[in-house]
């Protein structure tokens, strides 16, 4: 299961590659360098499914799962900076954010999945390696003890306009980060992964779908709708934000806290099957060029 | 399966989704399915409940597209209930049962949901009505108030974009026995119109025209900078600068009682008829409080609609505004009347037509003569 997703992952990032053959530009410190990639070694770990999941019509909690990603995974030590991201504007390959930072010791932040995605496919182009974003179980990985469970306070067979309550009290009582403005990198430390700034206050995105899913009686869990315009974001808590949202806020009927910034890091495809790796070739124009 | 949505957008739909107590379908009530009609008309109904209380079945189909919303062809991505601005407007009467099917179809990008302003609890079912595209759900709300109530999408983090987009219209409750006027004596109208107000606001580029988008999404931010002023760009009736005019404007004849519903989901307004007035005016739609007798304005708070009886005594045009004149005459807010039957003399006459100022005679000299 976790091979099909990381297929289709692989193949969005592919597919959403520019078909141009790659640009030759020399690597300067304003992309992150190879040493900026952890390489995590797969492992056992535990993952609440991101989504919906509801039983007889009625909602229950995400299954809890031991889990183990397919492979190592090269994911980012730290989120992209506001430099490195200016410069994938000044290229043409990310659409410029007003009055956004262009540091180079602070985190990119303001922008939506489709800017963070446009960055991935820009750096896939200039570097030759296929860059994505993390899909919600990579992120929970790497995020280790930072990452948060978002389990449904009360669960099953009860009530639900008490577990709406009970989520309402959950949601809104979560700690607003102390600090709202972004903060230079390292501010919030690293995680027992080496990761800097993990859950600090810029949450990232990820590739991971808004999906629906129904357990059925025999336990089997089918998914009943995919929302491809509604991604999961990840920090102190896990959220689930429409992809044109650069700036999240709360109100009226939306309760709880907003995550205080949207930011990113990426991680770099590893070669695990060779038919993914010509795939993404190909579709990065690398095999068959204009294609 | 991961469809080709990465393009797509959505709301943020997870975070309260609840489902309601399973509601045993032990309702034996006779059922009633309605064919909405699009604004400014309204269905066929009862104005007295012939029968004991019903099952009333609507049909919500969201429709996200593109409008355009003036006569210089400024484009907006409208998203709207049935394809209107405003949604279509829904009768029923007190104690009835509202069963609303929503159909979100799969080629809108947002997942979108229903407030009605008439239910009770449950944000007024837009914590149980979250539809994804490709998704459709089933609402039962029990009418219990009487008077006209705004619906409207409230999707969360994003509900006045949604709003002035076009996803709102109005329903009206009916007490079962019919209207009455403050001594408790029936009311009646010959015709019924429902005018739903829109303030939109259109980013504009640097050269101050206005901009077009190719999706929702995309004109979320600049359309949220826009917002946030509070200064619409547009201010219309029935989605459109000049809607309700023309060979579009409304009809009526002289002798005849027409009930105009007047909405707005967002923003305050007040309705006004150039030329006639309220006769009975439930400026706060409910009806359970006495009509107000012969205003010549009625003030519709933001978030509400309100209810206006006028029978026609003179033939004519009339002009049906909001009389913030600005909004009328600048903004589109103006729709027509066409009223047909015979002049009566006794209420107007035109006693000299307008002419040269006879010579040797000051108008002010006259009207000296006139105060005596």
């Amino acid at each position: 299961m976790l091979l099909a997703m990381k297929l289709k992952a692989v193949l969005t990032a592919a597919a959403l590659a520019s078909p141009f053959a790659m640009t030759a530009v020399t690597p300067s410190d304003t992309l992150p360098s190879a040493q900026e990639f952890a390489a995590l070694k797969a492992e056992n770990f535990s993952y609440r499914v991101a989504g919906d999941f509801s039983r007889d019509g009625k909602p229950v909690a995400a299954p809890l799962r031991r889990i183990k990603l397919d492979s190592s995974l090269a994911i980012m030590t730290r989120q992209v900076t506001a430099a490195e991201y200016a410069r994938c504007v000044d290229d043409g390959g990310c659409p410029r954010i007003p009055q956004a930072s262009t540091k180079d010791n602070m985190p990119m932040v303001g922008v939506n999945w489709r800017d963070a995605t446009a960055y991935a496919r820009w750096m896939t182009r200039i570097t030759g390696k296929l860059h994505r974003l993390p899909t919600d179980e990579e992120w929970v990985f790497a995020a280790a003890e930072k990452a948060s469970d978002d389990a449904l306070p009360v669960t099953e067979a009860v009530d639900p306009v008490r577990a709406w309550i009970a989520r309402y009290e959950a949601e809104t009582s979560r700690e607003r980060p102390a600090l709202l403005a972004p903060q230079p990198v390292g501010a919030f430390g690293r995680n027992e992964r080496g990761l800097r700034d993990v859950a600090g206050n810029v949450w990232e995105w990820t590739d991971t779908c808004f999906l629906r899913h129904d357990i059925e009686p025999s336990g089997t869990t089918r998914v009943t709708n995919t929302n491809c315009g509604v991604r999961v974001v990840q920090g102190a808590h896990r959220a689930y934000m429409t992809d044109f949202i650069r700036d999240p806020r709360s109100g009226g009927c939306a309760a709880g806290v907003p995550p205080a910034n949207l930011g990113f890091r990426l991680v770099i495809e590893q070669e695990t099957w060779p038919g993914l790796r010509w795939i993404a070739e190909r579709a990065a124009g690398k095999v068959f060029g204009h294609l | 399966m991961i469809t080709r949505r990465t393009a797509l957008m959505g709301v943020a739909a997870v975070a309260l989704v609840i489902a309601a107590p399973a509601l045993a379908d032990d309702l034996k009530l006779p059922r009633e399915s309605v064919e909405l009609v699009a604004p400014p008309f309204v269905h066929a109904h009862d104005q007295v409940a012939k029968d004991g209380p019903k099952i009333m079945e609507f049909k919500l189909t969201i429709r996200e597209k593109e409008v355009v919303i003036d006569d210089q062809g400024t484009k907006l991505q409208a998203m709207t209930f049935n394809g209107s601005i405003p949604a279509p407007m829904m009768v029923v009467h007190e104690g009835d049962y509202v069963e609303l099917t929503l159909v979100n179809p799969e080629t809108n990008t947002m997942p979108h949901n229903v407030d009605f302003h008439a239910a009770t609890g449950g944000l007024g079912g837009g914590a149980l009505t979250h539809v994804n595209p490709g998704e459709q759900t089933v609402l039962r709300f029990k009418a219990t108030r009487t008077g006209t109530f705004v619906y409207h999408c409230a999707p969360e983090g994003m509900i006045p974009w949604h709003v002035v987009s076009g996803m709102h219209g109005t329903i009206m409750v009916l007490p079962r026995d019919g209207l009455k006027n403050p001594e408790g004596k029936p009311l009646h109208y010959d015709r019924i119109y429902y005018v739903g107000e829109n303030d939109f606001y259109i980013p504009k580029d640097e050269n101050g025209k206005y901009k077009s988008y190719d999706s929702p999404g995309e004109a979320f931010a600049d359309t949220t900078e826009v917002m946030r002023k509070l200064v619409p760009t547009h201010v219309v009736f029935n989605g459109r600068v000049g809607a309700l005019t023309g060979k579009n404007a409304m009809t009526a004849k002289v002798g005849e009682t027409v009930m105009f519903v007047h909405s707005e989901a967002n923003r305050d307004t007040r309705p006004h008829i150039i030329g006639g007035h309220g006769d009975y005016v439930w400026e706060t739609g409910k009806f359970s409080n006495p009509p107000e007798k012969d205003l010549e304005t009625w003030f519709i708070r933001g978030g509400s609609a309100g209810a206006a009886l006028y029978t026609f005594r003179q033939p004519g045009v009339y002009a049906y505004v909001n009389h913030n004149l600005i909004e009328a005459a600048e903004l589109g807010a103006t729709a027509h009347i066409k009223v047909e039957g015979e002049w009566n003399n006794d209420l107007m006459k035109q006693v000299v037509p307008p002419g040269p100022i006879p010579v040797g005679k000051s108008s002010a000299a006259k009207a000296t003569v006139l105060t005596r």
